[in-house]
């Protein structure tokens, strides 16, 4: 049954990726001109005179000139493969660029993800439980700002917070002599140590959102008739809380990780540019602003695949966790 | 436990509530009224759009009015008692004059205070002419410096020393109004697919269904940005206005099409539902006459929730220079200018906007979460 | 039954309630769900507390053990527990108080599940969706008990035999959801099993399940009782249940005991007014109502007017997206029916029997599968309305009209009483507003409303009263046809009479045909004048009521009449019980 129920549900996520990727291209073939065109206004410019055939000749080394469908065919293709064409921009693979970037970005995702879970699941419960407490109160309140702040602005005011008052710079993810050292073991704690600022500012808002989301739910369940029956079982609050209503309310919550992925994923983007981290985000966008179109296409489809990802792995855990899915 | 026996009086019944008589909005209002922070929310929110439809009346300048005497001018304080130099005293709004001096090692500017130099404040005063609503030519402002030739920073001053607090409040007008059209926007989309999808069901439904799905799968801060790059750059401020709007509303559908399809399947298995069609209504008269005002206020609170998110997404675009771009002034756009951490060490009144951001997101997620709880006056309380 | 003479020489009372008193606080007052009550329990007895909905009889039961739901509170009285006078009990006198103790205590909880055990009305959200019905059961055991993982699945598996689940082996890994509603009862009569209570308090265990299967659990609690001397207390609306289990009665009210004493005093003496009104009502509903037997001695039965010609609904049939087809659920299977000018139909049946949606077939709410509609109108032209459209059904419609089950779900919240009733006049566009305001004035004097209601919002009134709204609003049109499903189901019994007399009423001024949908043997034989018994989407049988109710003919009538609980206690146990088996 379980089989079953996972493998219909990776066989609808090809043709989610297939269209993901058809949106992914479209974008980045959709603004006018191409980058030569944006090449040629850079060179001109400067001054250099610009020779329409070359231009041409490079047009069509690119396979600029050809067709959408030809085109994105072309691209696809190879790109799952693992080659995703050329940078314009920096005359490189575009796979050499992107890989330690997504990596970085991915890790610094997870790790959000867990300081989200490790805080919002406790906190929900206790602000279910002790409903109007002042616990409570204080938790709505915290959960609320964090909710309003978009994460820029909290990551423009702890910059200067660390600046004017501690006289620390706390962007990127590495000190500077690690910054283009190969991975080691002191690169890792490096790395560590710098993680957890875009962590917490990252993770704020979607842990505002998760608690109460969690509250929510629990204060739902807490009162259904089950737990009267465990209760008139003899169960312990503590342990007949935990075993079945948090059991059933975390539910909801582990579905949130198909959405809480993506954005943080892509949330991290705005803040990333921010922090001046070495993730996916900048490079995107600086790619994007220049019609760098394998480049930020990469990104855009790798992005989107993620999301799907996410998605495929809350249902797949869901239905792990929750037996009336896969019998449905 | 459903306690409803009227026929014969219960002794234990507590006093009825008097609201027998009472319609679904004014119920809705009973409970909303109850609600002290959604009350807060409200209030603020009405403000802020008063602010926004009248920003060129409040706004003590031209927002775009440079001064380059005043580059990165700090706020001051408006004071109202105006003490006199023989020691009498007067009610008269003020400020303190600050006059710029620049290191001659450093090339670092120091505004110092003139104790001497007062520059009065005149509400309702003449100043920079405007025309209200691009209409009505005007030149009164609410609060003004007494000399159209002085100028005065409440909120302080940006690198090409423009007023602050005029910016904020021009701001305003842009911000919260894309938040406003990108949700109707997005509500008509999300009625018309929610509806459809709710009210036919079938392959329909499920076609719509897997749209939504497929939207709700991209991340959207990538698509945004590519979107928004993939925006010709001659386009004029106001196409590039609705252009943003379209765009976010494109991604923002989805949820208000899941509450409206929702609903619909919700009611459409409602015994009313079905006597209502007995009763010989038409499908017109069963979706709006008896449908539709079972809707309206879960509608209202999706969106009121959906405005935030909007105004945070504008505000991230601009911000990283993908969104409205100047001239158009939106809170996005001012906080660009605070993008550097040497910008904002230097000028800390730049985050003044980023403040306006958060008191519209946090007043209106109030306000919808009130709406959200009290759109339902029937449903049962569960536990008495 | 050994048990009761055993204890016979010796004081039984096992569980004495004393002045108990439970109190909500809300923001509009403190409200008293339980005002003074003293009972007391037996071993080896069964206590049935009797009352109507919101009688506070379910908030008694679950204050003994302190498990009433925030903002409900003990707030006065003792419940003694005498642990000494029950089978594992000690020689010295060891009674315990449990409201004395902490409702989070190790005492009480200690207490819970092992010497008092509950179950309650919804099988389905009492038990938890997620868990397996092996951890549920043997959880209770593990609880009280130390014993090993192996050892609970063991003692599991045998208390799921005891229930008589069939396949214990299979069941014990399964979840909830994949049982059937008797099925999960019995688990959850398991789980209260597990530590052989002393009491076993069981609130309203069968009034969501179906006759036939209510009278199998029945059978079982009755049976396990025999085997031990466990004392129950059975919580319920339904007299008949009271007439077939009880050994002693507590009749409850607006939250205090009205009325307690031995089951044959009080089904033959009772002395409380409300008391005596809550029997006459049961009674009156098992017989024929006079008068409707008067009605038709002055009005003969006429012709057929509505008359169900092989219908067949199937739902959820249809082709797949890439090839291949969908086999749908056939809910009515070739159902041939007629009803007669003037006369009470009634169609009985158990919950999925296609009832339901053979009714809503015959109004064409539903589009029929196969089979025709033929409906009579006025002017005596047969039509089938089978293959109307909605356009074209306006005028049967007005001709046929419904008076649903859900008092709460049928009337819009968001319009007045006058609005609803109005309705339908409204869309029929032939009177003005000024008459058809006066005619939805007649019509609340004919239901027996107050004027005051017209401007009121559908809040504002009782379920019973309700559903007098909903009896408006379909005799607006003037009818001809009248289709109740489960009109009543939903009320007290003592206001369910009233309503069906309210229809009598209006069928005597009228000269209206009802077709009444219902699960219950005793309002169709009150109401109706001939019946349709349906069983898995066919009608079985049909015939003149009471022929059919003395000498059924088919087995499966047969079996859901003898499990028909009759409300008095002495023909108790002489009725022989009929296990209907399909011929597969």
């Amino acid at each position: 049954m379980l089989f079953l129920y996972i493998l219909r549900r990776i066989a609808w996520s090809i043709p989610l990726l297939f269209a993901v990727s058809i949106i992914a291209f479209a974008l980045i073939s959709a603004p006018p001109g191409d980058y030569i065109t944006s090449f040629a206004a850079t060179l001109s410019e400067s001054g250099d005179v610009v020779d329409q055939a070359r231009l041409d000749a490079m047009r069509e080394r690119y396979g600029l000139d050809q067709p959408f469908l030809v085109q994105y065919w072309h691209w696809i293709s190879n790109a799952v493969q693992g080659d995703f064409g050329i940078s314009f921009e920096w005359q490189q693979p575009v796979s050499t660029l992107i890989w330690e970037r997504m990596s970085l970005s991915v890790t610094l995702a997870l790790a959000t993800l867990m300081f989200t879970w490790a805080l919002a699941l406790p906190i929900g419960i206790y602000s279910a439980v002790r409903k109007y407490s002042i616990g409570d109160y204080v938790v709505t309140a915290i959960g609320f700002l964090g909710l309003a702040t978009p994460n820029f602005l909290f990551a423009l005011v702890l910059m200067y917070i660390a600046v004017v008052y501690f006289g620390a710079d706390v962007s990127g993810l590495f000190s500077d002599e690690y910054q283009d050292a190969p991975w080691s073991w002191a690169k890792l704690v490096d790395l560590a140590k710098h993680i957890w600022i875009p962590v917490i500012i990252l993770g704020t808002s979607a842990t505002a959102s998760l608690v109460r989301i969690m509250r929510a739910n629990l204060l739902d369940e807490l009162h259904r008739p089950y737990v009267t029956t465990a209760r008139a079982k003899g169960l312990s609050e503590w342990r007949l809380i935990m075993k079945y209503p948090v059991r059933i309310a975390i539910n909801p919550f582990v579905s949130t990780i198909g959405w809480a992925f993506p954005q943080l994923i892509s949330g991290a983007v705005i803040t990333a540019v921010v922090l001046s981290l070495p993730t996916a985000g900048p490079l995107m966008l600086q790619a994007l602003l220049a019609q760098d179109m394998y480049l930020a296409g990469a990104f855009i489809l790798l992005l989107c695949c993620l999301s799907i990802i996410g998605m495929l792995v809350s249902d797949i855990l869901l239905a792990v966790i929750d037996p009336r899915i896969r019998f449905r | 436990m459903p306690m409803n026996s009227k026929t014969e009086t219960d002794p234990r019944a507590l006093v009825q509530s008097p609201q027998d008589f009472a319609s679904q909005w004014s119920l809705i209002w009973i409970a909303f009224r109850r609600h002290r922070l959604a009350m807060t929310g409200a209030i603020i929110v009405l403000m802020l759009y008063v602010v926004a439809a009248f920003s060129e009346f409040l706004a003590p300048f031209n927002p775009n009015a440079t001064s380059a005497a005043d580059v990165y001018h700090p706020p001051q304080m408006i004071r109202f008692i105006d003490r006199h130099d023989d020691g009498g005293w007067s009610v008269r709004p003020h400020v303190r004059s600050l006059t710029a001096e620049r290191d001659k090692f450093t090339l670092k500017t120091t505004y110092i205070v003139n104790p001497d130099e007062k520059i009065y404040l005149q509400f309702f005063g003449k100043g920079d002419p405007y025309r209200l609503w691009g209409v009505i030519p005007m030149d009164r402002h609410f609060l003004t410096t007494a000399d159209p030739s002085e100028r005065f920073y409440m909120f302080g001053a940006d690198r090409l020393g423009r007023d602050m607090l005029s910016r904020t409040i021009y701001g305003t007008r842009i911000s919260m109004s894309i938040g406003l059209v990108g949700v109707t926007l997005s509500l008509a989309l999300g009625l018309i697919l929610g509806g459809v999808s709710g009210f036919y069901g079938g392959r329909v439904d499920m076609i719509i269904q897997r749209i939504v799905e497929l939207v709700i799968s991209l991340p959207t801060i990538p698509i945004w940005l590519g979107m928004s790059a993939a925006l010709p750059q001659d386009w004029s401020p106001l196409t590039r206005y609705f252009a943003i709007t379209v765009i976010l509303s494109l991604v923002a559908w989805t949820e208000l099409a899941r509450v409206v399809r929702g609903r619909f399947l919700a009611l459409r298995t409602e015994d009313f539902v079905t006597a209502a069609r007995l009763d010989g209504c038409s499908r017109k008269r069963v979706i709006f006459r008896h449908m539709m005002p079972s809707m309206v206020s879960h509608i209202i609170a999706s969106v009121t929730l959906a405005i935030p998110v909007m105004i945070i997404a504008e505000t991230s675009l601009s911000f990283l220079g993908l969104g409205l771009t100047p001239p158009i002034i939106s809170w996005g756009v001012l906080l660009k200018e605070a993008q550097n951490v040497r910008s904002i060490a230097q000028a800390p009144w730049l985050f003044i906007p980023g403040g306006a951001v958060f008191l519209a997101v946090l007043a209106l997620n109030f306000l919808g979460d009130g709406l959200r709880d009290a759109a339902d006056p029937y449903a049962q309380d569960t536990h008495q | 039954m050994t048990a009761m003479a055993k204890t016979a020489a010796t004081n039984s009372t096992v569980l004495e309630l004393r002045n108990l008193i439970t109190e909500f606080v809300t923001q509009r007052g403190t409200f008293r769900a339980v005002d003074d009550v003293s009972l007391e329990l037996h071993a080896g007895k069964t206590l049935c507390v009797v009352g109507e909905s919101g009688s506070g009889k379910s908030v008694m039961s679950r204050s003994i053990l302190q498990i009433v739901d925030p903002p409900g509170r003990v707030t006065g009285g003792q419940a003694l527990l005498h642990r000494h006078r029950t089978a594992r009990g000690s020689d010295f006198d060891e009674t315990i108080d449990l409201l004395q103790l902490d409702p989070k205590s190790k005492a009480i909880r200690n207490l819970r599940g092992r010497d008092i055990a509950m179950i309650f009305q919804e099988p389905m959200s009492s038990l938890s969706p997620v868990h397996r019905i092996g951890d549920q059961v043997g959880e209770a055991i593990r609880l009280h008990e130390a014993v090993s993982k192996k050892e609970a699945r063991e003692r599991t598996l045998e208390l799921l035999r005891k229930v008589e689940i069939p396949n214990p082996g299979k069941a014990i890994d399964q979840f909830p959801f994949e049982f059937s509603g008797g099925m999960r009862q019995r688990a959850m009569i398991a789980m209260a099993l597990a530590c052989n209570p002393t009491v076993l308090i069981a609130d309203e265990p069968t009034t969501a399940l179906d006759v036939t299967i209510q009278a199998e659990i029945l059978d079982l609690i009755r049976s396990i009782q025999d085997e031990s001397d466990m004392a129950v207390m059975f919580i319920t609306h339904d007299m008949g249940v009271v007439a077939e289990i009880a050994d002693e009665i507590a009749v409850m009210r607006f939250g205090k005991v009205v009325e307690t004493g031995d089951v044959y005093e009080i089904f033959e003496k009772p002395q409380h007014p409300y008391t005596q009104r809550l029997l006459n009502s049961v009674r009156e509903l098992d017989h024929p109502s006079a008068r409707r037997l008067e009605m038709r001695e002055t009005r003969a039965i006429g012709e057929p007017i509505l008359v169900s010609d092989g219908i067949t609904k199937v739902f959820g049939s249809g082709k797949r997206w890439f090839g291949g087809e969908v086999k749908g659920f056939k809910a009515v299977n070739t159902a041939n029916l007629e009803l007669r000018k003037g006369e009470n139909l009634g169609v009985v049946g158990e919950s999925g029997s296609g009832k339901t949606t053979l009714g809503r077939c015959l109004q064409r709410v539903y589009e029929v599968t196969d089979g025709r509609v033929l409906y009579t109108n006025e002017a005596g032209q047969e039509r089938d309305i089978a293959g109307l459209t909605e356009d074209q059904l306006a005028e049967p419609w007005r001709d046929i009209r419904t008076v649903f089950q859900d008092p709460f779900s049928s009337l819009n919240p968001r319009m007045t009483i006058g609005q609803i009733i109005g309705e339908p006049l409204v869309v029929e566009g032939k009177l003005t507003g000024q008459q058809i305001r006066d005619r939805v004035h007649e019509l609340l004097e004919l239901v027996g409303l107050p004027a005051s209601a017209y401007m009121r919002y559908p809040h504002a009134f009782s379920g019973g009263q309700r559903q007098r709204v909903s009896i408006a609003r379909a005799i607006a049109p003037n009818p001809r046809v009248i289709i109740a499903d489960e009109a009543t189901s939903a009320l007290d019994v003592s206001i369910r009479t009233q309503v069906l007399d309210l229809l009598l009423d209006l069928q005597k001024r009228f000269d209206l045909s009802f077709i009444l949908i219902s699960h219950d043997i005793a309002v169709i034989r009150y109401f109706c004048d001939r019946i349709a018994v349906m069983y898995r989407g066919q009608i079985v049988e049909t015939g003149d009521t009471e022929t059919v109710c003395q000498k059924p003919q088919h087995a499966y009538t047969q079996s859901l009449l003898s499990a028909v609980p009759v409300a008095d206690p002495r023909v108790r146990g002489q009725k022989q019980r009929v296990r209907y088996q399909e011929a597969t």
